[in-house]
């Protein structure tokens, strides 16, 4: 079995957000980054699970970016995998990224192709879904749980006001979310294993862009909390009830 | 000339996100001169006709007699092709769980831009540009879309309903939904349960409620307000409550009119999720509390005296 595991580079959680070029531009610096939270702690570590359980399993990572992604992508590889793809390009939206991974994916005969439901900077949660529309795969998006039997995939998916269980043939294109695996922390010896482990750059395939950042803003800041004493909630709703008018 | 609108249903019921996104849809079309369509896809025990209450000019039903629990992928493809049938311009979903499952796959079959968590009402001055919502919230971004046909979809909770009166045309369509490769094996509905999402009230608890046995108070100060339960990262780390309950950055980001946060401390990566709602009320005994920066109501206390006496308020505002 082959799996290709689609990943990102995000600002850390804790990154303060700021724009620079009269906005239109995020601001990097002072900035950590992470590999996408989605794709590392569920996408990814799910995969590894799978190759742990069935040692002949191939496992690629791939990630579109400029050689900033380099560290982020060795820091996936501490975790696990074979080897990784980087397609030399600004992930401008995630078709761009979906076409460029189409492009190796078509090539790869990869079973399984998985990603996180979103990136925490974008937001976008179409890649995954876009990615099964130019390969024509089957897409299951949101999946909670995922397994192989009988090269089948068994997989849990979040539906409205409850879950589905269901099954689907290889290829199968996953976006992943929690439930599907626990974070881990990468040990010694995956740091120095991923030194090692072959990162192919490869040069993006033409492709349609689509749409493109005009400018970002920020929210309005509140303009100040209004405090009710702790033995005065009657106050509070009150205040809910006829300034705010929320209740 | 159309504007596609995909009805979102649960349980034959169309929700009210899609009832957000007609209204979009409507203020649109009139801004485009367009028509603005529907499109439901299985059984459904709604009267489609009265949507034309929020604007909706026609309802195409595919696949009318199926019992469907969720949408399946290959709906994207009859989606498409309606659109194509159509001559739109525009697809509209909610950024629902079917709306994350359908929007891309459409978008990709008719090689149409897409956005997706938009906010208002798209600029239409050089071409097409909408806000986004980015960055889990802490930003929101305006995107040009380059293609002649875009797929969007619009956060729920962005955009309220508005009733303009009329009459929509309901018309069974003939197109044929491909058979999807995914099987249903089983389905688990968790009962009782409002979608945190659609919810107009939440009321979340974290670490400072000191244990799950403590939950009681705030489900029942819940109860009183018709919100939906929510919970902090560390809360559902701990299995304290329910993952799906967990709101924040690497949660589920909401947009309430009224948000209640009992013992949160506010760390940035939860504002990251909450911070779209309208109003903001903290409850927590430290005063220092980040999130009392941003919050529009506070009471500085103890939570275990607060919240059954809060209870207690707005039951008497309900009785009255």
């Amino acid at each position: 079995m082959k799996i290709l595991v689609c990943i990102s580079k995000t600002p850390d959680t804790t990154a303060k957000i700021a724009f620079t070029d009269n906005n239109t531009k995020f601001d990097t610096n002072g900035v950590q980054w992470i590999v996408n939270p989605w794709d590392e702690w569920f996408a990814l570590v799910r995969a590894i699970e799978l190759k742990e359980a069935n040692p002949a399993a191939i496992l690629h990572l791939i990630t579109v970016g400029e050689s900033d992604a380099d560290p982020i992508i060795r820091k996936a590889l501490a975790l696990g995998g074979d080897e990784a793809f980087r397609i030399n390009a600004v992930a401008t939206d995630g078709q761009y990224v979906a076409e460029q991974i189409a492009a190796v994916a078509k090539t790869g005969n990869y079973d399984l192709l998985l990603t996180g439901k979103e990136t925490i900077d974008y937001n976008g949660s179409a890649m995954g879904g876009i990615l099964a529309g130019l390969l024509d795969y089957p897409y299951i998006s949101l999946a909670t749980k995922l397994d192989i039997q009988n090269n089948q995939a068994i997989v849990t998916r979040e539906i409205e006001g409850g879950e589905e269980i269901c099954e689907a043939p290889l290829p199968l294109v996953i976006s992943a979310q929690k439930g599907m695996a626990e974070a881990r922390i990468p040990n010694m010896r995956g740091i120095m294993a991923a030194r090692t482990k072959p990162l192919h750059v490869l040069e993006p395939v033409s492709s349609s862009n689509l749409t493109s950042i005009k400018q970002y803003h920020l929210p309005t800041a509140k303009s100040g909390v209004k405090l009710i004493p702790a033995d005065q909630p009657e106050e509070l709703v009150r205040l809910l009830h006829e300034e705010a008018k929320v209740i | 000339m159309s504007i596609l609108v995909y009805l979102d249903s649960a349980d034959g019921k169309i929700k009210k996100s899609a009832l957000e996104v007609i209204t979009y849809g409507a203020d649109l079309a009139k801004m485009k001169n367009e028509k603005l369509v529907g499109v439901v896809i299985g059984s459904c025990t709604d009267d489609l006709s009265q949507l034309g209450k929020y604007g909706l000019q026609e309802v195409y039903w595919i696949n009318k007699g199926e019992t469907r629990v969720s949408a399946q992928d290959t709906d994207a493809l009859a989606i498409g092709e309606l659109a194509e049938q159509l001559q739109a311009t525009t697809l509209l979903f909610s950024h629902s769980l079917n709306g994350k499952l359908l929007a891309p796959l459409a978008s990709t079959r008719l090689k149409a831009g897409i956005v997706t968590g938009v906010i208002e009402i798209p600029d239409l001055t050089n071409g097409i540009t909408v806000k986004k919502s980015v960055f889990s919230g802490k930003a929101y971004a305006s995107i040009e879309i380059k293609s002649n046909r875009c797929v969007l979809t619009i956060n729920p909770n962005s955009y309220s309903v508005k009733e303009v009166g009329g009459n929509a045309i309901v018309t069974e369509s003939t197109i044929q939904i491909p058979a999807s490769r995914i099987k249903s094996r089983s389905v688990q509905k968790i009962a009782g349960e409002l979608s945190l999402t659609e919810a107009t009230t939440v009321v979340s608890a974290g670490r400072g409620l000191k244990g799950p046995e403590n939950w009681g108070m705030v489900e029942e100060l819940a109860t009183s307000l018709h919100a939906a339960l929510a919970c902090s990262r560390p809360v559902a780390d701990a299995h304290w409550r329910p993952h799906h309950e967990h709101v924040g950055q690497t949660g589920i980001a909401i947009a309430p009119n009224l948000y209640i946060a009992i013992g949160i401390s506010g760390a940035i990566q939860h504002l990251a999720g909450v911070n779209r709602s309208k109003v903001i009320v903290v409850i927590n005994k430290d005063p220092e509390a980040p999130f009392f920066k941003a919050a529009d109501y506070g009471i500085v206390g103890d939570a275990f005296e607060i919240v059954p006496k809060l209870t207690a308020a707005i039951k008497n505002l309900n009785a009255n």
